[in-house]
C-alpha cells in the first residue's frame, strides 16, 4: 500500500516540476510556452470529463457546450458589459454550474447511450446559440479584444508566463479535487454508479441525484476552463465551443487515462505536442494520430496513467504473493492443527 | 416481534402473475427462509421487498412503517440490506475498497469535507475504515482486503458480498441463494456464519436451494410456487405438509429428502 502511494506520488511530483520549470526552461519560446497554457487549459476541462466519463462512468458529450458558455460568459461581460475579468469568471463558473445542474435533471432520467445522445444534443444546441444568436454573441464574427485578468501587485497577467501559471495554478486545484474525491466516500459513490448501477442501488446510493451532481461538477470544470480560456486567447469564436472540441477532449482523456488523477493532464499535453508536431500536415493529420490513438486504445485501454497504475500494482501484488506464500502455509497448519 | 410484515404482496408482468397475494411476516431475530422449484418468484419477492420491483398489489411494512414502492436507496437506509443471486461486486476495487462502498449509505461526508480534508471527514473515514475491517474480520475474509473481488475464489466473493451488505448496517439482510455455486463443505460454513449474523441482532430472510441448509438453518419456512404461497411454518411442519411434498414431488427433492 505504502509502496503503490509513493511511487504514484513520486511520478505526481515529477509531473508538477516539469509543468513548473518548464517556462523557465523555454524562456524565449513564446510559442511554446503558449502551447503550454493552451494545453494546460483544455487539460482542467478534461478533468471535468474525467469526473462524468472517467469516475461515475456517463458518457457526456456536450463538454465542448460547456467549455463554450464558459468563454462566452467572460468574454461578453468583459468587453460588452465592462465587468471585471474576476466578476465575469465568477459568473462563468456559477453559470455552467446551474447550467449543467439544470440539465442533470433530465440526464437523471437516461441511461447508458441516451445519455450520451442527450448531451451530445444539449452541446450542439449550445453551439447553435453561441453562433447563430447574433445581436447577443456577435454570431460567427465572434469577440475580440478580452482583457487579461487584472493582476495583483506585482502580478502582471499580460506577462504569458504569469497567464501561464494562473491557468497552472487552477489545473493543479482540479488535479487536487480529484485526488481528494477519489480517495473519499465520494468517489467510491461515482466508482459504484459506474461499475453497477443495481448494485450501487442495492447499498443505498442515490444513483440519480449523484449522476447529477457528477454532471453539474463536470460542467463547472467546463465552464472554469473556458473563462481561462477566453483571457488566454483574448479573441474567440464559436468554433472554439463546436462538437468537435468534446471529442478532441476525449481524446484527451483516452490518452492519458480516464479515472485517473494524472491522466487529463498527461493526455492533454501529450496529445496537443502530438497535434504540434504532425501540424504541418494539416487536416491530415489525423490519418497519422488516428492509427496512433486506435493503437493506444487497443494495447492501453486504460491511457498512458492507467497502463502505469496497473504496471505498478502487478509489481506490488507479486511482491505481496512472496512475501505473504510462507506466512499463508504457516496459517493454513495451524488451521488444520 | 414482527420486523418485517408483508400483506397480499403482488407482481404483475403484462399478464404474467410473478407473485401473488402473498403474506409473510420476518420476526425479528429470526431466520426466516423462502423456498419454491425454479421460477416460483422467489427472487421476485426480495426484488418487491428491497424496492428494485414496484408491487402492483399488497403492502410492505417494515419496523412499523409502510415502505411499500420505495425506492431501493431508501430501504438500504432504513435497514434492509441485500445480496444478489448472482454475486454483484465492484470487481475492479480492491475487497476492502468494496466493503468501504457499504459505508456510503451510513456516510455524511461531502465533496467539501474531502477536498479540504476537514476534521469530521478524516474522523468519519477512520471510523468507516474500522467498521469496514469489522466487517471483513466478520465474514472471514480480512485477508484478503487489498486483493481485487473480481480474482478471489468464488466462495470469498459471496462473504464480501455479505460483508458489504453488513457494512450498510442492516437489521434485516436479505440473502438470495448465499449458498448457491459454491461446495458441499463450504456451505456448511455458510450456515455458521448466518447463524453468527443472527447471534448479532440482524434478522436474516433467505431464498436458498440447498434443503439440507434450509431445513437446519430457518426458524420459518415460506413456501411458494407458481408465485403463491403454499405454506408457511417452521421447517417440521414444512416437512410434513402434503401441498409441498407434492409441489417437489418429482423434482429434484427425491435426493434431497434421502439427506435428511
Amino acid at each position: 500500500m505504502t509502496a503503490r502511494i509513493s511511487i504514484q506520488h513520486v511520478g505526481m511530483a515529477l509531473v508538477a516540476i516539469a509543468l513548473v520549470i518548464a517556462p523557465f526552461a523555454l524562456a524565449g519560446q513564446d510559442y511554446v510556452l503558449r502551447l503550454l497554457t493552451m494545453a494546460a487549459t483544455y487539460a482542467i476541462a478534461v478533468y471535468g470529463f474525467n469526473i462524468i466519463l472517467g469516475l461515475t462512468g456517463q458518457l457526456s458529450l456536450a463538454h465542448g457546450g460547456f467549455f463554450g458558455i464558459g468563454i462566452y460568459v467572460v468574454g461578453l461581460l468583459t468587453t460588452d458589459h465592462g465587468w471585471s475579468f474576476w466578476s465575469a469568471f465568477l459568473a462563468a463558473i456559477i453559470v455552467t454550474a446551474v447550467t449543467g445542474f439544470a440539465c442533470g435533471v433530465v440526464a437523471l432520467r437516461t441511461r447508458q447511450e441516451y445519455f450520451a445522445i442527450f448531451t451530445m444534443a444539449v452541446g450542439f444546441i449550445i453551439f447553435l446559440i453561441l453562433s447563430r444568436w447574433e445581436s447577443v454573441t456577435h454570431g460567427m464574427s465572434g469577440i475580440s479584444g478580452i482583457p487579461f485578468p487584472e493582476g495583483f501587485g506585482i502580478i502582471d497577467f499580460s506577462e504569458p508566463i504569469a497567464m501561464y501559471f494562473l491557468v497552472l495554478l487552477f489545473l493543479a486545484g482540479a488535479a487536487y479535487i480529484t485526488y481528494a474525491i477519489r480517495r473519499s466516500g465520494v468517489g467510491r459513490t461515482l466508482i459504484a454508479i459506474r461499475t453497477s448501477e443495481d448494485l450501487a442501488n442495492s447499498i443505498g446510493v442515490n444513483v440519480g441525484l449523484n449522476k447529477q451532481l457528477a454532471f453539474a461538477a463536470s460542467t463547472t470544470f467546463a465552464g472554469v476552463a473556458g473563462g481561462l480560456f477566453a483571457a488566454v486567447q483574448g479573441f474567440v469564436g464559436p468554433s472554439s465551443a463546436s462538437v468537435n472540441l468534446t471529442f478532441e477532449l476525449l481524446m484527451f482523456i483516452l490518452v492519458g487515462g480516464l479515472g485517473t488523477v494524472m491522466g487529463p493532464i498527461v493526455g492533454s499535453f501529450v496529445v496537443t505536442f502530438l497535434f504540434e508536431t504532425f501540424q504541418d500536415f494539416q487536416s491530415y493529420r489525423f490519418i497519422v494520430l488516428g492509427p496512433v490513438i486506435i493503437a493506444l486504445v487497443i494495447f492501453a485501454p486504460r491511457g498512458i496513467v492507467g497502463y502505469l497504475n496497473a504496471y505498478v500494482a502487478r509489481r506490488r501484488a507479486k511482491r505481496a504473493r512472496r512475501q505473504m506464500a510462507p506466512q499463508a502455509a504457516a496459517s493454513e497448519t495451524k488451521e488444520v492443527s | 416481534m414482527t420486523l418485517l410484515e408483508v400483506r397480499g404482496l403482488g407482481k404483475q408482468f403484462g399478464g404474467l402473475h410473478a407473485v401473488r397475494d402473498v403474506d409473510l411476516d420476518v420476526r425479528e431475530g429470526e431466520i426466516t427462509a423462502i423456498i419454491g422449484p425454479n421460477g416460483a418468484g422467489k427472487s421476485t419477492v426480495f426484488n418487491l421487498l428491497s424496492g428494485f420491483y414496484r408491487p402492483t398489489a399488497g403492502t410492505v411494512t417494515f419496523k412499523g412503517r409502510d415502505i411499500t414502492g420505495k425506492k431501493p436507496y431508501t430501504t438500504v437506509r432504513d435497514g434492509i440490506a441485500r445480496t444478489f443471486q448472482t454475486t454483484n461486486l465492484f470487481e475492479d476495487s480492491t475487497v476492502l475498497d468494496n466493503v468501504l462502498s457499504g459505508r456510503i449509505v451510513r456516510s455524511r461526508s461531502t465533496v467539501f469535507g474531502a477536498v479540504l480534508q476537514t476534521p469530521s471527514f478524516r474522523r468519519e473515514e477512520q471510523y468507516n475504515l474500522t467498521k469496514a475491517m469489522e466487517a471483513l474480520e466478520f465474514a472471514g475474509i480480512a485477508h484478503y482486503r487489498d486483493d481485487l473481488a473480481g480474482e478471489v475464489p468464488q466462495e470469498v466473493q459471496k462473504r464480501v458480498a455479505i460483508a458489504v451488505a453488513l457494512a450498510t448496517e442492516p437489521d434485516l439482510l436479505l440473502l438470495d441463494e448465499p449458498a448457491g455455486g459454491i461446495t458441499e463443505d463450504e456451505t456448511v460454513g455458510f450456515g455458521d456464519l448466518i447463524r453468527q449474523i443472527v447471534a448479532r441482532g440482524i434478522t436474516v430472510c433467505l431464498v436458498e436451494h440447498k434443503m439440507s441448509m434450509i431445513m437446519s438453518l430457518a426458524d420459518r419456512i415460506l413456501v411458494l410456487d407458481h408465485g403463491q404461497t403454499i405454506a408457511f411454518g417452521t421447517p417440521d411442519e414444512i416437512k410434513r405438509d402434503p401441498k409441498v411434498i407434492e409441489a417437489y414431488l418429482g423434482a429434484d427433492d427425491a435426493e434431497e429428502e434421502g439427506e435428511e
